[in-house]
């Protein structure tokens, strides 16, 4: 892991344009990623992980999703200010995208050689014997055992965890800077998605490759994260080196949330559940968004969203508890 | 009164798998391949395992929606297998409900949530559409619910809402039995806590039974009393949950274990030992030879391939596996 | 609420957010204009004898093939001109429309209720009787449609109910057909598994879960049926094996106009407008309905 940031994010906006108006799904949320690094973004459904990533490498569903302020740059580029014929060119050769569903992430009538080597085919300028070489040499890189044999499989013909490295292939394909994981792994069995995670370390490791990794299962987060970011309703709670966020928890909700899951190496008497519903974007009440469901609020808590302040090294959070001077 | 409520012995389901235009029998999926298992009153009994596993099939054959090749089911002593189809639908379909792991389609979308939850009572029994509303207002509370929610159609809930009514539904007949398929896996992580704390809730209350599906072990734990790691079909270990998850003797049991624990890192941010297994779950179609797990073993030794491993009992739990011949 | 529904009103509507206000007034056409014409369709049919000018029936050998009123040489007496006989076109236009209409609808109701039901039950029950519900089906798509009309005209004789027994005979195999196909997916979902778990009997499932889940695809079907069956009886008539003389049908409007299409060519080409203009409307409907009911369908 060097320390070349590779992802820089400022106060990125992204607002959905509907029938109520314009819900600000994201509404400032700043992050980096250096490179060879993998940062978690972990949060609960709504909470505007899956638009962050959609953000960041541009395939919002227009026309109703927009970014609407910010900046994304990616090597110092910023992406924002790219056309799209430029974006296209980014896409699967500097940053790439792995979602959730195996099944339906691949094309059922080609074959998955043809479906790596599409991405090579877009973006490098080489014959089809050095296509062909990429594509062995990638299917490797995934650890897929007798690749030569697997060019002419179809997906149907593979299991859940082959699909999903044949997946991980064609993200991996043109060696991008950047790959942003969508729950690549919550559809996987429990040990199946073990090996995955080991395997892509060992790819971060080659590769040097920066990963966003966008997930709800904090297990993932310990085992693949050097850093996690934890969103709610929009915004950025929290933000810290793993281990830190988890011996160290500032924010009341990924305290909550942290409580709130069973641990399978201890007993656990009683969960603690956070009582209430995510707050709905349309309509949202000044001063702190987690504010009806924080078990010890202030009083200021309801006048004004609190300001990110950094506690640590690398690890900030927003929350006006922490500005109370002792 | 027994204090076993209902238990399988040695349930097996293949499924016939015919090729070409002829319908050639070629082989059968041994979904299940001889399990046994119990669940006491008033407890908790989860199948654990990967997809393939089979615990779906076993739970579907308690619920009656599958026919079993062999084996049989005994509920409060007596042998179901023997019940005449009017029997089961006056005895035990009632006292055996379910609960499903996805809610939003667990529910008729074209019903309004009072009638969701009245079906079973409308369906099995003759009370009056005054009984039936105060059942279901009854059961509304129960669950956490207000009253007014009777009267919405599903899409306007939350899914952990949605789920909450489905118990409620569940709870409709006073069963002695439901049968939970991943009831909080579709749900957000904070609202499982939810889920979770108002089935322990209504287990005490009510003194019913659970036979739970479930793959996340960290839940399994905290809701079960009796845990049966299931793998290609067969049960590999069983046992009080505490007693499994402190000692878990089964290696795969302990793969599984460690592929599911939060471990926090202690040195580098991320480094986790684990055990990583080799390979996939072989295809019930064609299991392999001896002790099923041996091809992905991390321990497995000759005799693994050539002999199935019996039963061995180890204080409250049993294992299957050569290891502690 | 919460985010979910935020997120599923956020999906894109497919008629587009973001189109300018000219789009979207254009789209919003593609509904009011043609319900406009149904609607004005349905009306005259019903108000026929009160809204036509002139009897449809009735002959006049001296104002034979006038043009219609907005040309030259023709009266406000008859709007749309006279046909062959001196019939007025659109008495015989309007009192044709209740025709068409009402073939249309008995013969829709007939063959979705038969279509419906065997489409249910073959794909619910399944087994033996799915493969002989199904193969029943076939035999009747397969069958030749002008043929069996033929038949029935020369045996029965041609009239207003040969017509009907002809279309449906011919149409409930396409329901059957779709019906079952959209009950294969709703017997998989998890509701319908719930109600088995609770005892429901299957006689039950079949009319309180499936048939009210299935009801999206069908009333689409048959919208677009409409316009189909006025297609098909507009083609029977025209043949001359449809709805007999002298009651108007706009099938037979337009053969009777075949020989005059270079001179008097609005005895065939009104009638002809109507049959497009209604049809293109079904069509536009249905297709409306389609995207109004299935984004629902799927919010689940």
């Amino acid at each position: 892991m060097s320390d070349r940031i590779v992802l820089q994010v400022e106060n990125l906006h992204t607002s959905f344009f509907t029938r109520l108006g314009e819900v600000k799904v994201i509404d400032g949320v700043s992050f980096y990623v250096r490179e060879g690094e993998t940062l978690g973004i972990v949060g609960e459904s709504g909470c505007g992980k899956t638009v962050t990533g959609l953000s960041i490498i541009r395939l919002l569903p227009e026309p109703a999703g927009k970014v609407v302020g910010g900046k994304i740059l990616l090597d110092g580029s910023d992406l924002l200010k790219l056309s799209q014929k430029e974006m296209r060119e980014y896409r699967g050769k500097k940053i790439t995208m792995i979602l959730q569903d195996p099944m339906t992430s691949l094309n059922p009538v080609y074959p998955i050689g043809d479906q790596i080597a599409e991405s090579i085919r877009l973006h490098r300028n080489l014959s089809e014997g050095e296509v062909l070489k990429e594509v062995i040499s990638t299917l490797k890189l995934l650890r897929i055992p007798a690749p030569q044999m697997r060019l002419r499989d179809y997906p149907f013909q593979l299991s859940g965890g082959m699909r999903q490295r044949v997946v991980g292939a064609i993200a991996m394909s043109c060696r991008p800077r950047l790959l942003i994981a969508d729950e690549p792994t919550t559809a996987l069995d429990a040990t199946i998605q073990a090996q995955y995670i080991a395997l892509f370390k060992e790819i971060q490791r080659e590769t040097g490759v920066a990963i966003v990794f966008i997930t709800h299962d904090f297990g993932v987060i310990a085992n693949i994260c050097h850093r996690v970011a934890v969103m709610y309703a929009g915004k950025i709670v929290e933000t810290a080196r793993t281990r830190e966020l988890f011996k160290n928890p500032q924010h009341p909700y990924t305290i909550a949330l942290m409580e709130s899951v069973p641990r399978l190496d201890q007993k656990t008497d009683r969960l603690y559940s956070i009582q209430g519903q995510p707050p709905s974007l349309a309509n949202l009440p000044p001063g702190c968004r987690f504010l009806p469901r924080c078990s010890d609020p202030l009083d200021f808590c309801h006048e004004r969203e609190p300001e990110e302040k950094v506690i640590g090294d690398e690890h900030s959070v927003s929350c006006w508890r922490m500005w109370r001077t002792n | 009164m027994s204090d076993i409520l209902l238990e399988g012995r040695d349930l097996v389901k293949h499924y016939p798998v015919t090729q070409g235009l002829l319908r050639k029998l070629v082989g059968y999926v041994r979904a299940v391949d001889g399990i046994s298992f119990s669940v006491e009153r008033g407890k908790t009994l989860s199948l654990v395992g990967e997809s393939g596993a089979g615990k779906t099939t076993a739970a579907r054959a308690v619920l009656l929606l599958e026919k079993l090749t062999s084996g049989c089911i005994f509920f409060e002593g007596q042998n179901i297998c023997q019940f005449s189809s009017s029997q089961l639908k006056a005895d035990y379909r009632p006292r055996v409900q379910a609960v499903q792991q996805n809610p939003w389609s667990s529910m008729n979308p074209r019903m309004r949530v009072r009638d969701i939850i009245a079906e079973p009572l409308v369906v099995n029994t003759r009370q009056s559409k005054q009984q039936v509303r105060k059942r279901v207002l009854e059961l509304l509370d129960q669950v956490g619910l207000m009253p007014e929610h009777a009267e919405r159609y599903p899409h306007e809930f939350s899914g952990g809402q949605r789920q909450r009514i489905a118990v409620a539904r569940a709870l409709a007949l006073h069963p002695s039995l439901i049968v939970l398929d991943e009831p909080v896996s579709a749900l957000d992580v904070s609202i499982r806590a939810q889920i979770m704390n108002l089935l322990k809730d209504l287990q005490d209350q009510h003194n019913i039974s659970y036979l739970v599906i479930a793959h996340n072990l960290a839940t399994v734990r905290y809701m079960s009393h009796s845990v049966a790691i299931m793998y290609l079909g067969e049960i590999v270990e069983y046992g009080e949950a505490e007693a499994l998850f402190e000692q878990p003797l089964h290696p795969y049991t302990r793969a599984l274990i460690s592929a599911s624990v939060l471990t926090v890192p202690e040195e580098n941010d991320r480094e986790v030992t684990q055990i990583i297994l080799k390979g996939e779950m072989p295809s019930p179609l064609n299991p392999p030879s001896g002790c099923r797990f041996h091809t992905r073993c991390p321990c497995a030794w000759d005799i693994c391939s050539q002999e199935v491993p019996q039963k061995k009992v180890m204080g409250t739990q049993w294992v299957r596996c050569h290891l502690y011949d | 609420m919460t985010d979910e529904k935020e997120i599923v009103a956020a999906r894109p509507k497919r008629k587009g957010y973001g189109l300018s206000q000219r789009a979207r007034l254009v789209k919003k056409l593609t509904l009011i204009i043609p319900v406009a014409i149904l609607s004005i369709l349905v009306l005259t049919a019903i108000f026929a004898p009160w809204i036509a000018p002139d009897s449809p029936t009735a002959t006049n050998m001296l104002e034979r093939k006038l043009p219609p009123a907005f040309m030259e040489g023709g009266t406000t007496e008859h709007l749309l001109g006279t046909d062959g006989l001196g019939r007025d076109i659109l008495s015989r236009l309007i009192y044709g429309g209740r025709v068409s209409l009402s073939v249309s609808m008995l013969v829709i109701a007939i063959t979705a209720s038969i279509g419906t039901a065997l489409g249910i039950v073959a794909g619910y029950l399944g087994g033996h009787l799915e493969s002989v519900l199904m193969r029943i089906t076939d035999v009747s798509m397969a069958f030749p449609g002008l043929l069996l009309a033929m038949l029935l005209s020369v045996g029965i004789g041609p009239g207003f109910w040969t017509v009907i027994l002809a279309l449906s005979i011919l149409g409930w195999a396409v329901y059957a057909r779709m019906v079952r196909g959209e009950t294969l997916k709703v017997r998989e979902l998890d509701f319908v598994l719930q109600a088995r778990i609770i005892g429901a009997s299957p006689l039950r499932i079949m009319v309180k879960h499936i048939f009210p889940n299935i009801i999206n695809s069908l009333i689409v079907v048959m919208t677009l049926a409409v316009g189909l069956m006025i297609l098909a009886e507009a083609t029977l008539s025209y043949l001359g094996i449809g709805i007999p003389a002298p009651t108007p049908s706009w099938g037979s409007m337009v053969a009777d106009g075949r020989n005059d299409l270079s001179m008097a060519w609005w005895i065939s080409t009104i009638p002809g407008i109507a049959i497009g203009l209604v049809v293109l409307s079904c069509n536009f409907l249905g297709d409306w309905l389609r995207d109004k009911l299935d984004p629902r369908l799927r919010r689940l």
